[in-house]
């Protein structure tokens, strides 16, 4: 119940924030030149202008800047996001059918991220200056200079093209239907290869900031207490190090859960994936507003609720911090 | 300089090209004698999804490549790009060019088991065509009736003379059929079957899941006898070009229309034995590449200026350079791959020549100061990689003649916005694409008149009676030699006063597996309905 409550006060907390991102989204899109009937246009290869006219009445554009705020204000006040002109069903909808792989994608590569660059930064910082360190360290260093689109592209070249082990793209299979255990098998296979290219820059991250933050807490007064109190080098590191060190990891996680959103644009592409990365992508392209403000709003309500979540983590890893704060 | 390439005549130049179509499909040579097998999926690479599906009421190779299979229009072109009847079996024109009169095939049901009659034809010309298709409604313009005196005959009325030869070329296009019964209630735009498209061809819709893939069946109850070969169609949608030809490799994709791979790519695929690279069947859908003068610049306005720019670029060299095979030298807004108005190279032309270029310049009046005469905004459009490249050799070339060129990029809707809109360009570069006869949406670049904000229209602040005269005539002439005439002496008054130079010649290039027969055999085989495509074991 207080979690709740908590929950709900946060929620109103951000409602003038999500507004105000709305409002500057909406006016920023207004100074790209164009509007979605130009793009359109674009699309069909030209048409005259009594067409353009009647296209830009049907997409309610042939209202005021202000009018088409107002119009969009009050449908979201009621929680209707509108109507998508490049998809022709309610933005809504076409959110809704595009966040289940997004959200699958952003998952596993965070958890896959989380996981390893907790794992090698542990291992770094116990070898601190040693090979152990330099071979992980480097190879960070690599996994975080290389554009991920080219990882994708190299990793599709050699694990689909030459290898054939892994499918070069999409979500699944459209040859044969499959149901169940082997539906959930495909979409896993078709998912490691754009898990891998996504996770393995923010790896890098995740095993640096491990890494300094554990040579952090390993100098504390009262790791050497522990040690002091005869504890072996396991226990110290487990039940006393890690936990603290563990503080700024997941405080990159709160943060990094809205860059991904974004950043899949590249990855989703490469892949073919029907994310919200690509469908941002295209809506901007596209000049659709409704979308775009739609994906806008769903992307700081996610944000939102991740960190909520972080904050509710911060409170569990150290009693010191209060979850009220 | 190379003077040599611009004295080419007309049929060295054809037999040129077919010199190099013949070469590049001639693996399929040996396959000729085999026998069709039936069945298989054939994938096909899908890069950008359009808002529809249905042809009849949007005029692009992005929904053809779909809505082509699925549906189909009343004449199509042959092989030798020649009209052939598809649901119309014959036609005539009155002599006065006022009516012309389809007969319609027999025994044509639509996907959902209806009869299809020539009421749909009246319907979908009158409510799709004349109203809300691009290009279209320019065509249909002058449409006063349908008239439908039984099922299996559609008589066309136009207040003006409609040249058959012109309706003919454009109907492959801009003629496709779509069901009266499905759209007689409710907002055309709005009707779910533009979605979920039913029609008549040889692929039945299956399913459309948005930004992942759309599925077609074969069509048990097509009409042509023993089509279509394939079981299924599944169009893929990638809109990486790199991840793409990935896929091609992979074997994910058999087929990718419309040069939808990068140059680079498509260069490497076709020393692949498994695929074929070629422009064959595209060349119904050629384009050029433009400059686009913006006669609001007093410089530009001047004449010796537009010559001096057109004299001061090396096309050959960019070309051999940048484009390879896929492109040749233009001589104008009509391209060589269209015969039966292709006036040949001996119009007004602006080979090489930098002292040329500086000469002009100076007489102009625009003398170099510290090296530059003036500064010019180009704006290229976002369409392919050719102009981008395109662009950067304008900013160059013009640079050594004293022009500073500053490039400003746009996604598409900007792009068409501040060029044929805002009129906020001096200098622009796109492609004008060319649909078989220059009626269709090459007269429009030239004729005065446009209304503001029709992209790829007149928007130079340029005017010139006689060519509008010329344009004018031509779209009513009854008789084939006298438009082909007509559209000669245009070509000669455009390229003398050149509002905008079309140097540079593209067809599309189609990336396909050496599996794929009967591929490519008519020349906007990528928009056709694929009811003869095969793939061999």
């Amino acid at each position: 119940m207080r979690i709740l409550s908590l929950a709900g006060r946060r929620l109103a907390a951000s409602i003038p924030t999500l507004f105000l991102i709305l409002i500057g989204v909406f006016l920023l899109l207004q100074l790209a030149p164009g509007d979605t009937v130009d793009a359109l246009m674009a699309q069909m290869g030209g048409g005259d202008a009594a067409t353009a006219e009647a296209l830009r009445k049907f997409y309610g554009l042939d209202l005021s800047v202000p009018a088409q705020l107002g119009n969009y204000l009050w449908h979201l006040v009621r929680l209707d996001l509108g109507f998508s002109s490049i998809y022709g069903k309610p933005v809504a909808t076409v959110i809704l059918e595009r966040l289940p792989p997004t959200i699958l994608l952003m998952t596993a590569s965070l958890s896959f991220a989380f996981f390893f660059g907790l794992v090698f930064g542990v291992i770094a910082s116990r070898g601190v200056n040693r090979w152990p360190d330099t071979l992980i360290s480097t190879l960070g260093l690599i996994f975080y200079a290389t554009p991920s689109f080219w990882f994708g592209l190299m990793a599709i070249v050699v694990f689909s093209v030459y290898l054939q082990w892994l499918p070069p793209g999409g979500f699944e299979d459209i040859g044969t239907v499959q149901t169940g255990i082997w539906r959930v098998l495909d979409i896993a296979a078709h998912l490691v290869l754009p898990t891998l290219t996504l996770g393995l820059i923010f790896l890098a991250i995740y095993l640096r900031i491990m890494r300094a933050s554990m040579l952090e807490v390993l100098n504390l007064d009262f790791v050497r207490t522990a040690r002091a109190k005869g504890l072996d080098e396991t226990h110290v590191i487990t039940r006393h190090v890690l936990r603290n060190a563990l503080l700024p990891m997941v405080t990159l996680i709160g943060l990094q859960a809205g860059t991904m959103l974004g950043g899949s644009v590249v990855v989703e592409s490469v892949f073919s994936l029907p994310g919200l990365g690509r469908l941002a992508y295209e809506s901007v392209v596209q000049r659709d507003l409704n979308t775009l403000l739609g994906i806008v709003f769903v992307s700081a309500l996610l944000v939102i609720s991740v960190n909520f979540v972080v904050d509710l983590l911060y409170a569990r890893l150290d009693p010191r911090i209060a979850a009220e704060g | 300089m190379d003077l040599s390439r611009l004295e080419i005549n007309r049929r060295t130049a054809l037999l040129t090209s077919a010199a190099i179509a013949a070469n590049v499909i001639n693996p399929m040579r040996a396959f000729a004698q085999e026998t069709p097998r039936k069945g298989g999926v054939f994938n096909v690479h899908y890069g950008a999804e359009q808002r529809q599906l249905n042809p009849s009421i949007q005029a692009s190779t992005g929904v053809y490549i779909i809505g082509g299979k699925i549906q189909e229009n009343l004449v199509d072109l042959d092989a030798n790009g020649q009209p052939v009847g598809v649901l119309a079996e014959s036609w005539e024109a009155t002599p006065d060019g006022k009516t012309v009169t389809f007969k319609l095939r027999k025994g044509i049901t639509w996907h959902d088991g209806k009869p299809f009659t020539s009421e749909d034809v009246a319907f979908t010309a009158m409510n799709m065509w004349k109203k809300i298709l691009n290009y279209g409604s320019t065509l249909q313009l002058f449409l006063t009736a349908v008239d439908t005196p039984d099922p299996q005959t559609a008589i066309f009325r136009y207040e003006r003379p409609m040249p058959l030869n012109l309706l003919l070329r454009a109907l492959p296009d801009l003629g496709y059929v779509s069901a009266k019964h499905l759209y007689e209630s409710g907002d055309i735009r709005q009707n779910p079957t533009n979605l979920a498209p039913v029609g008549t061809g040889p692929f039945k819709f299956v399913k459309y899941e948005r930004g992942q893939y759309i599925i077609a069946d074969r069509n048990p109850d097509y009409w042509r006898p023993n089509a279509p070969y394939l079981d299924r169609i599944v169009w893929k949608v990638i809109t990486d070009r790199a991840a793409a030809a990935a896929q091609m490799e992979a074997g994910e994709l058999h087929y990718s229309p419309f040069s939808g791979l990068t140059i680079s790519d498509m260069a490497r695929l076709g020393k692949d034995k498994r695929f074929i690279v070629s422009t064959k069947g595209n060349e119904g859908n050629a384009r050029t590449n433009t400059i686009e003068f913006n006669f609001r610049r007093k410089e530009l306005s001047d004449i010796r200026v537009r010559r001096a720019i057109a004299h001061a670029i090396n096309v050959p060299f960019f070309i051999d350079n940048f484009l390879g095979d896929f492109a040749k030298l233009g001589t104008g807004p009509i391209p060589s791959t269209s015969t039966d108005f292709y006036p040949g190279p001996n119009t007004p032309q602006y080979p090489y020549d930098k002292a040329k270029a500086i000469a002009l310049l100076d007489e102009a009046g625009f003398k170099a100061s510290g090296g530059n005469r003036f500064a010019l905004k180009l704006l290229p459009a976002p369409w392919g990689e050719d102009i981008s490249l395109w662009s950067t050799f304008i900013q160059q070339s013009l640079g050594e003649v004293g022009i500073q060129v500053d490039i400003v990029r746009n996604d598409g809707g900007g792009f068409l916005k501040q060029v044929y809109d805002d009129h906020a360009f001096d200098l622009a570069t796109g492609w004008h694409q060319y649909r078989n006869d220059p009626a269709v949406s090459t007269t429009v670049w030239y004729r005065s008149g446009q209304p503001k904000g029709a992209p790829w229209t007149n928007q130079w602040g340029w005017e010139d009676k006689t060519v509008d005269a010329t344009i004018d005539n031509a779209a009513t002439e009854v008789d084939p030699a006298k438009r082909k005439a007509l559209y000669a002496d245009f070509v000669k008054e455009v390229n003398t006063e050149l509002p905008v130079w079309m140097p540079i010649e593209q067809i599309f290039v189609t990336v396909i597996t050496a599996k794929a027969r009967n591929h490519s055999n008519t020349p906007r085989w990528g928009s056709a309905s694929w009811h003869d495509l095969w793939l061999s074991a």
